[in-house]
């Protein structure tokens, strides 16, 4: 069935962590949006195998700017829409057991204080305060934002999703965008599999498919995925306050990280080292030996908690560690919004809200600072400290 | 209150030592090696918890490791009461609400994680894999085999009846709980096979390592060469209002409870689904003396084998046909069931409900294959083979000859010089899967003279053993086992032994040789022996159940050779001796509906019982127009609870057909590991310090 090519002011391209917010808040600007994902229903690629986490605790002004953003949107969510998104205000800790590491993240605190993050310098004694269950010896002390929190990154988009479409955007499931049209340097829509759509902007939230859909549009974006495997647990009563993160690095794995989830299941992911490149989802054996070991090596309360299912999710790498957002030079009318770094959710709300000022031209201020470093255009000489 | 089974008519109910536990602080007795949940019943415990999200009763579902909804909290830690036996002084108590992570006093050390090698693993010790096993013990393949549980021979330990199919190959005529011990002999005879019991397998991963739980606490990653999923099947759950109550469960649960741990759960029960296995799960309550107050099958026709069902009637259970359960009743556990008659739409026909007391619904409604570590095996390229139910729903004969073949052709591909698989092999295997065929009709003897074999066996199922029996070669099934047998004429010796092998219970013998009058008719009991005595009068029944008239015993007797059950010799009046196929052991009050009111709780079925999602939030899912198994799961939890929808999934794919959808065109739930729970300390051998656990 060849549909009829229609109109609209703004294609996205991807229904996850990045898309559903984008279009909910083009939606919200009475924009008529569309949406395309390759997969049955939203959310479904990357951004189901996010654990939750959603941290404004970043080490670069244009991050902490929109998760800061994002976590004013998911905290009131529910106020505003309705919907349940298990948003739990636990904050983060980033734990310290090493000189390095409390160099580290001490030397974080000044730029992240200045741009208005909520954070502050805990030691031992009173970190164990916040997190009663740390092993003590050797604990040095760590950071704690306690603005901090998580949702649940299904029930998150798929309300992005739900609102969406209550205000017209339309969605179209299992269609991959095969082209994207364009006509004398400006983008035209795109051709899927199943159908012609026409949109005069066209935002490109593939996730790990984005640099594939910015060939289409002759452009390059240098987006590799890489993976991470993540856990849950069985549900116990609340223990366990902050996201527990541990930036040390240990044979196989860089850091790793461990929160209770709203429902009281624990979460738990651990970034491999070297990273494993590319788009291998299947579950290795390797996860669960590694990060229990790790676990329990700062938390031994975890050794008798049940583990439920394991999975392995993509990380949309860049160069260094930030987004890719902004116009693309190549195709006037196509704008990047990809290259997440596996922080597609905590982003998403926040970056709707820009991609819509983008689109609509209002641009504030703080907004082109924002875009500046977040530019697809710019040197990639930083690195991002707090992966 | 003791609710054990202290005789059974062919069970041994040998002594065991009693052991003490607590549950909720009251002392209670437990037999050693039991399981929590059995010795909680055999108290009279139902309810073992309350749902965290609406405080529901709690209880046991499937007694066999799968669905996680008899959850206990055992010396502080929440386990499937199903799987963990109970240890004296273990203090075991309701999962009221979310349990608490009790603490650790401390980690004395990591062992780490063994990998070993296998030549090929084998998931699941029951008939199809314990059958394998043997012939690649035969082969010298070094071969692990695992299960979950503490004992080997999977389902067969709960089956008391006598096998179909034909003796020659599977062991027609035999019990499955002796079938169990013979297999279970013949793998041990091979030094190569490796057997570990209480071991669970958690996940098939993409490295070609599977993860297993040995003895419940020590995670090893076995690297086989191949990988043989003989895992078996899950019941099969059905959605109707009250359908978690303590009190429903699968007639599985039931089998384990009765047949393998002698535990008489039920007062008086109440069963859904006319397939072999509820048949079966009928007959073995009635054997231990639990009467059960009805069947309901949707369909027009029984499914399972003519034989059962026949059986089923003529000891007195009424079979509803066309009906269904309208609802389970009750508050904390089941006190009636309300079944109807379904309409074209298979929807419960409002004004033809009737209620039932009782306190157990057995749910028989079909199995699913537990073929997750299959699946994956094979997605991720591996050398797997599927044996059994774990490949195709069938009766255990067919699930041993399954195992033996897809054994040889591991050890085939492993290069062992054992052969082709036998042709006839396959065309065996085929012949034990057949469906039940047409049904005929039954022949009777055209003298009043002479003594002479009445076969109430009227439909074409695979099974032989009578024929095998006759010494004097005089019955005939023709050219396969599927037909029906006859008696091709000639001199029978009365010997009976037709009479005590045929698993179906459906050969008399009638003998005019003393009186042409009065006949005598030989029928196989399988009742306890004080139950019936000679002088007794008794009513019997034809073939479906329909009532004869009252006869007087005349002898009983043992069938001989050690073997449980009896013979029962009544006198016949000549005009029904030999339409006489039972004997009545229940009477119709048992089986009579109830006027009282029935206490309704639940309005709505639940799908997801882990995570208690109801069928009308799935619906409107659907008719919103969700395609999506994966979407339901984020919306609503369905199939995120402990049992990694085991039980949900199927039944998710009921609401899809009821709204119209084609499967099609749905999205199936992504299966990832672990498809086990396991702690967390578990992965990397974490040991606990002394003063801990």
């Amino acid at each position: 069935m060849a549909a009829e090519p229609r109109g609209f002011d703004v294609i996205i391209v991807g229904a996850g962590s990045v898309g559903s917010p984008a279009a909910l808040s083009l939606a919200e600007a009475g924009l008529k949006v569309l949406v395309v994902d390759a997969f049955a229903s939203p959310g479904q690629g990357a951004n189901k195998a996010a654990i939750g986490g959603v941290r404004a605790t970043h080490s670069d002004a244009a991050k902490i700017r929109l998760c800061l953003k994002s976590l004013e949107v998911f905290s009131t969510w529910k106020e505003r829409y309705g919907d349940d998104v298990e948003w739990h205000q636990g904050g983060y800790c980033f734990v310290a057991y090493r000189d390095k590491d409390e160099a580290t993240l001490k030397g974080l605190l000044k730029v992240q204080k200045a741009h208005g993050l909520d954070i502050r310098w805990l030691g031992a004694e009173e970190l164990l305060k916040t997190v009663p269950d740390l092993r003590p010896d050797g604990l040095i002390g760590g950071t704690f934002s306690p603005g901090d929190g998580s949702v649940s990154s299904m029930l998150a988009t798929h309300a992005s999703y739900r609102q969406a479409k209550r205000l017209g955007a339309q969605f179209r499931f299992e269609e991959r965008v095969v082209q994207v049209l364009a006509e004398g340097g400006r983008v035209r829509g795109v051709r899927t599999d199943k159908g012609t759509y026409l949109a005069p902007v066209v935002i490109n939230a593939a996730g790990p498919q984005a640099r594939e859909v910015a060939r289409m549009a002759g452009t390059d974006v240098p987006v590799a995925p890489d993976s991470h495997e993540a856990g849950v647990t069985e549900p116990v009563a609340r223990f366990l306050g902050p996201m527990v993160v541990d930036i040390r690095p240990a044979e196989g794995s860089a850091n790793y990280y461990f929160y209770q989830h709203r429902t009281g299941q624990i979460i738990f992911c651990i970034t491999p080292s070297p990273a494993i490149v590319g788009i291998d989802r299947r579950e290795t054996s390797e996860f669960l030996p590694m990060i229990s070991r790790r676990m329990l090596g700062i938390m031994p309360k975890l050794k008798n908690i049940k583990v439920r299912r394991t999975w392995r999710g993509l990380y949309p790498m860049t160069p260094d560690g930030s987004p890719l957002v902004g116009r693309c030079r190549e195709l006037e009318g196509f704008i990047l919004a990809a290259g997440m770094c596996g922080q597609g959710l905590m982003l998403g709300p926040g970056l709707g809200g820009l991609l819509r000022r983008l689109v609509t031209d209002r641009l504030e201020p703080e907004d082109k600072q924002t875009l500046d470093l977040l530019s697809p255009y710019r040197a990639f000489a930083g690195v991002e400290r707090l992966k | 209150m003791n609710h054990r089974i202290e005789s059974h008519p062919i069970l041994p109910v040998e002594p065991r030592k009693s052991i003490e536990f607590s549950w909720q602080g009251r002392k209670i007795a437990a037999l050693e090696g039991e399981v929590i949940s059995s010795a909680l019943f055999a108290d009279g415990v139902r309810v073992f918890g309350h749902h965290h999200k609406d405080g529901s009763p709690q209880g046991l579902f499937c007694a066999n490791g799968q669905c996680s909804q008899c959850m206990v909290i055992a010396d502080g830690l929440p386990v499937k009461s199903c799987m963990v036996q109970v240890r004296p002084g273990m203090r075991v108590e309701p999962v009221d609400g979310i349990p608490t992570l009790p603490p650790v006093r401390g980690i004395r050390g990591q062992r780490g994680v063994r990998e070993l090698e296998a030549e090929c693993l084998i998931i699941g010790g029951g008939p199809a894999g314990l059958s394998a096993a043997v012939e690649l013990g035969k082969a010298g393949v070094r071969t692990l085999l695992v299960d979950d549980k503490s004992r080997l021979g999977g389902k067969l330990v709960l089956q008391t009846h006598k096998f179909f199919g034909s003796m020659e190959d599977c062991h027609a005529g035999t019990r499955g709980i002796d079938i169990a011990k013979i297999l279970e002999a013949e793998a041990r005879k091979h030094s190569c096979v490796e057997l570990w019991l209480d071991t669970a397998a958690l996940g098939v991963f993409s490295d070609g390592l599977v993860g297993v739980l040995k003895g419940g606490q020590e995670y090893v990653l076995v690297r086989p060469q191949t990988l043989l999923v003989a895992s078996g099947a899950r019941e099969k759950s059905l959605a109707f209002p009250g359908n978690t109550l303590p009190g429903v469960y699968g007639a599985g649960a039931f089998q384990t409870l009765v047949n393998r741990d002698l535990v008489r759960c039920s007062e008086k029960l109440f069963i859904v689904g006319g397939g072999n296995v509820g048949l079966i799960a009928g007959y073995h309550a009635l054997q231990a003396g639990i009467p059960v107050a009805g069947l309901v099958e949707a369909l027009p026709e029984c499914g399972g084998y003519k034989v059962h069902e026949d059986k089923l009637r003529r000891f007195g259970v009424p079979i509803y046909t066309s009906h269904t359960v309208r609802s389970a009743n009750g508050k904390e556990r089941l006190e009636s069931v309300t079944i109807a008659r379904v309409g074209k739409d298979w929807k419960p026909l409002p004004g033809t409900e009737r209620t039932f007391a009782c306190d157990t619904l057995l749910v028989a409604v079909g199995l699913d294959p537990v073929d997750e570590f299959y699946h994956k095996a094979v997605e991720f390229g591996m050398a797997a083979w599927a044996a059994g139910d774990a490949g195709e729903i069938a009766e255990a004969s067919a699930a041993m000859f399954s195992g033996r073949i897809r054994g040889l052709e591991i050890a085939r591909a492993l290069h062992r010089p054992v052969g082709e698989v036998p042709e006839h092999w396959a065309r065996t295997e085929a012949l034990l899967k057949s469906k039940p065929g047409k049904l005929g009709q039954e022949r009777h003897p055209p003298a009043r003279e002479g003594v002479w074999p009445v076969f109430h066996c009227r439909q074409e199922i695979p099974c032989n053993p009578c024929i095998s029996v006759c010494r004097q070669h005089l019955i005939d099934v023709g050219p396969n086992i599927l037909g029906t047998p006859r008696f091709k004429g000639g001199a029978c010796t009365g010997c009976a032994r037709c009479v005590a092998i045929c698993p179906g219970l459906a050969i008399t013998l009638v003998d005019y040789r003393k009186s042409k009058d009065e006949p005598t008719v030989t029928l196989a009991y399988e009742f306890s022996k004080g139950r019936i005595n000679p002088g007794d009068k008794v009513t019997v029944l034809d073939t479906e159940g329909a009532r004869l008239g009252d006869v007087e015993v005349a002898q009983v007797l043992p069938v001989g050779q050690g073997q449980p059950g009896l013979l029962v010799r009544v006198k016949a009046p000549t005009e029904f001796a030999v339409r006489i196929a039972g004997i009545q052991v229940q009477g119709p009050k048992e089986s009579e509906p109830t006027k009282a009111y029935a206490p309704r709780v639940e309005d709505d079925a639940i799908i997801c019982r882990c995570e208690r999602v109801t069928a009308r939030e799935i619906r409107e899912l659907i008719r919103a127009g969700s395609r999506d198994i994966n979407e339901i799961k984020a919306v609503t939890r369905a199939g995120m609870g402990a049992c990694g929808s085991k039980t949900c999934n199927s039944l998710i794919k009921t609401l899809f057909r009821q709204q119209g959808v084609r499967l099609e065109d749905v999205t199936d739930n992504v299966e990832r590991p672990l498809f086990m729970e396991a702690p967390l300390g578990a992965f990397c051998g974490c040991e606990e310090d002394s003063n801990g656990r």
